[in-house]
């Protein structure tokens, strides 16, 4: 039966990717040809590089689906793969360690257009992906300290750093943790073992660094923030850290279906050397200036577009208050709610059509119940990003593997709340209804399942904010929703775009809480729904 | 369905069990139990927890289908027909009466004639209100929770009654209440079901309240009949030394209320 629903709503999830692609597809089936899926993964560099991919395509008569900040690299790769997307800017060395999983010679590593062909070529070779010819710069992993603590340490070499070690404190990405060419191959080659590493969303970590949280954090040699807060970077003096240069990362159905979008593309290539990007990412991390428009500048600048005054938002706008701030985002935001709420409603409603009629059999069939609830709790332990990632090969990205997510973590509470619900309603009620006449179906609708509503409401109204909370991360795969300025804000570094995101998402776990507090109103059982709701007894009236 | 209630009524209706044995798992809840509950008459098993009293009682409707022996409510079977049928014609009141806590009180004791699809339910509600001494006018809008303990269990016994079975069934009923509550409940009971001339077959473990309700006493120990008769009897000639022991034991309760 499970099995049956799940599958049910595969189908039904299906057909509506298909409904959503019929309406794409009535706009207008030329521009459709010409429409791209231009991603980037979430942070800055990446959002900048991919708004200028968009923009020069734009110029030359494409149409862009945007999908910035999409979870992390297997998201972001995964979806490239299976052409869920057609281009994001990638490194290098990302691609040989993290993807390709390879160990090169020292010679190769230190060499990086020897890198960049073996890459090329492998990506080719396994994945039909293409990477267009480097952009220009190197954006690698700067370890970087306080001036204070490289003084007083003594730290100028990687090497320094190992000597020192386990007198500090490490705030690291958790990307940078896992990986095999971050913290786990320090401390292989140079001995580095930090007293405390604390995993440090990107957003906060100079900040930690600079008000003494942390003693050391891993950055990016083109970070804007290096220079903000005059730190010092560590040289990898054994050449540790293998090449990261930035170029295109091109899907192979965008390489056969246009040619022109990829002659657009290369002309970017050698275009931006290290210097350059340390400035746009200055301006729009530090100085918190718009994406689009520093992409604008600076294509204008290559002459790549003119460069007539092209955003509406101006510097000036940036100092204005945060009220102001939403009101003139007001169009975006509640489109991003409508996308939210279409998310966590329908997501919703499917786990209620499936774990309720799942709760209530599990209670017949007692001895499934705890190893099939524990199962559907197991869920809930995932990682959503590891759960989006895993889904990407079966659905893509966007709107349905969302849903399907969403839904999984739906699944517990509701069945949680149903199984105990009717399980534990009121045991004397129950059985001398049984004794006076009633059948099975008659105790479940009139004495089980109304004793039984506020619990299973609770399981409902939880799934609900968990449901709303876990949607902003639905950003992650560019299923849209409130997520999309939560993720881009911690990119960008951006308080006030992460607000803007975060606050209407708090508003909406709030209202639906309380619009599930009145549908349990309704369906309370009687006697219980009246202490809420006191009115003089018929009786004493 | 209706049709056979009414054939019932105007032939009283007896209880019979004959030896009936069933087991829990591995424990012996009946050990070759017989017993009859003539028509219009008054039964109370007693003994302890575990004699199996309980076990019987909730074989006369199908909560328990015992392992071997035989079964009566009337001339019939209790298997010849259908469980849930056999129930709505036997009321049945359990020791916390289960009275539905979201449903009003009238539509609590309305619940056996609405199974049984009868026009007037609500009718034949209200008159089981008044034999029990709970005029619907006052109670019959009230939640369980707003009433006493006793004024629940006179609802569940209103309930069990409001169809006019011809045999009801009494598991503890009075055993929750207090004192007070209990004596005016027995009272009203007996009142009850000498008027209706009802079958009764009661659960007790209080051989004084078996004796002030019932015509007849089954004394029960480990799933078997220790003895049984009328109260005189085991009074006067206990069969065992088990039967003897608990007269003197609700003898000595007795005794230690004289002045």
């Amino acid at each position: 039966m499970r099995g049956m629903s799940r599958f049910g709503l595969l189908l039904w999830a299906a057909m509506f990717a298909r409904s959503m692609n019929a309406q794409s597809q009535t706009a207008d089936p030329a521009t459709r040809r010409q429409r791209v899926v231009v991603a980037s993964k979430p942070f800055g560099e990446s959002y900048l590089l991919c708004e200028m991919f968009s923009q020069l395509l734009e110029s030359r008569g494409f149409s862009i689906d945007r999908r910035p900040g999409l979870g992390a690299t297997e998201i972001a790769f995964g979806a490239l793969r299976t052409n869920a997307i057609d281009v994001y800017p990638e490194y290098t060395g990302t691609g040989l360690i993290a993807v390709l999983h390879d160990s090169l010679p020292d010679s190769v590593v230190a060499d990086s257009r020897k890198v960049f062909s073996h890459v090329a070529r492998r990506f080719a070779d396994l994945y039909h992906v293409r990477w267009l010819p480097p952009l220009g710069f190197q954006n690698t992993y700067a370890i970087a300290v306080t001036r204070q603590s490289a003084a007083r340490y003594h730290l100028r070499t990687l090497s320094d750093l190992a000597r020192e070690s386990q007198h500090l404190t490490a705030g690291f990405t958790a990307d940078f943790i896992g990986r095999s060419d971050g913290l786990v191959g320090l401390q292989r080659v140079y001995g580095i073992h930090p007293r405390t590493v604390r995993p440090l969303a990107p957003a906060v970590k100079y900040q930690a660094l600079a008000s003494g949280a942390v003693d050391v954090i891993d950055g990016y040699s083109t970070d804007g923030l290096l220079s903000k807060y005059d730190l010092v970077t560590l040289i990898d003096d054994r050449h540790f850290f293998p090449p990261y240069e930035a170029a295109a990362l091109v899907s192979g159905h965008l390489e056969q279906q246009s040619p022109a979008a990829i002659a657009a593309l290369t002309l970017l290539s050698g275009r931006l050397d290290e210097q350059t990007m340390r400035k746009l990412n200055r301006r729009v991390e530090v100085d918190g200036e718009d994406v689009r428009r520093v992409a604008r500048d600076e294509l204008a600048a290559l002459g790549f577009v003119g460069s007539a005054e092209v955003t509406h938002i101006t510097s000036g706008q940036a100092q204005s208050g945060f009220a102001r701030y939403m009101w003139d985002r007001r169009a975006t935001l509640a489109a991003l709610t409508g996308r939210h709420l279409l998310l966590v409603g329908l997501a919703l409603l499917a786990a209620v059509i499936v774990a309720l009629p799942l709760g209530l059999a599990l209670e017949r069939t007692r001895p499934l119940a705890e190893p099939a609830i524990g199962a559907l709790g197991v869920l809930q332990t995932i990682p959503s990003i590891a759960l989006l990632a895993f889904m990407i090969p079966l659905l893509g990205i966007g709107v349905i593997p969302a849903l399907v997510a969403l839904w999984l973590y739906a699944l517990y509470p509701i069945a949680r709340g149903t199984y105990t619900g009717v399980r534990d309603a009121d045991p004397e009620a129950v059985s001398a209804a049984e004794a006076l006449g009633t059948t099975p179906v008659q105790r479940l609708m009139w004495v089980r399942l109304p004793l039984a509503a506020p619990v299973i409401m609770a399981g409902i109204r939880t799934a609900a904010v968990i449901t709303v909370g876990a949607a902003t991360l639905a950003a992650f795969i560019g299923a849209g929703g409130l997520g999309e300025p939560i993720v881009a804000g911690l990119a960008l570094a951006d308080t006030r775009m992460i607000l803007s995101g975060a606050l209407p998402a708090a508003a909406l776990a709030l209202a639906a809480d309380g619009v599930l507090g009145l549908v349990e109103w309704v369906v309370a059982p009687a006697h219980r729904r009246r202490r809420i709701w006191r009115r003089p007894t018929e009786a004493s009236a | 369905m209706s049709h056979a209630a009414s054939t019932l009524k105007h032939m009283p209706t007896s209880l019979t069990a004959r030896n009936v044995s069933h087991r829990f798992g591995s424990v012996i809840a009946l050990d070759d139990v017989s017993i009859d509950v003539p028509a219009g008459r008054a039964v109370a098993l007693v003994g302890e927890s575990g004699s199996g009293k309980t076990t019987l009682l909730r074989c006369f409707n199908r909560l328990v289908e015992p392992e071997r022996g035989e079964v009566r409510v009337g001339e019939k079977d209790v298997r010849s027909q259908p469980s849930v049928l056999l129930r709505r014609q036997i009321g049945y009141v359990q020791q916390h009466g289960g009275l539905l806590p979201h449903w009003r009180v009238l539509r609590n004791v309305a619940l056996v004639p609405t199974l049984q699809k009868t026009s007037d339910a609500e009718d034949a509600a209200r008159n089981a209100l008044e034999l029990v001494g709970l005029p619907a006018a006052t109670f019959g809008s009230r939640f369980p929770h707003e009433l006493s303990g006793g004024q629940r269990q006179r609802v569940a016994l209103a309930r069990s009654i409001a169809a006019r079975p011809d045999v009801v069934l009494l598991d503890e009923p009075f055993g929750a209440l207090d004192a007070i509550s209990r004596a005016d409940l027995q009272e009203a009971f007996d009142t009850l079901r000498r008027d209706l001339s009802v079958t009764t077959l009661l659960v007790t473990h209080d051989l004084a309240e078996a004796g002030r309700i019932a015509d007849e006493v089954v004394v029960m120990r480990k799933g078997r009949v220790e003895q049984s008769g009328t109260m005189r009897t085991l009074i006067s000639a206990p069969a065992t030394e088990y039967v003897a022991r608990l007269i003197e034991r609700a003898r000595a309760g007795l005794e230690a209320l004289r002045p």
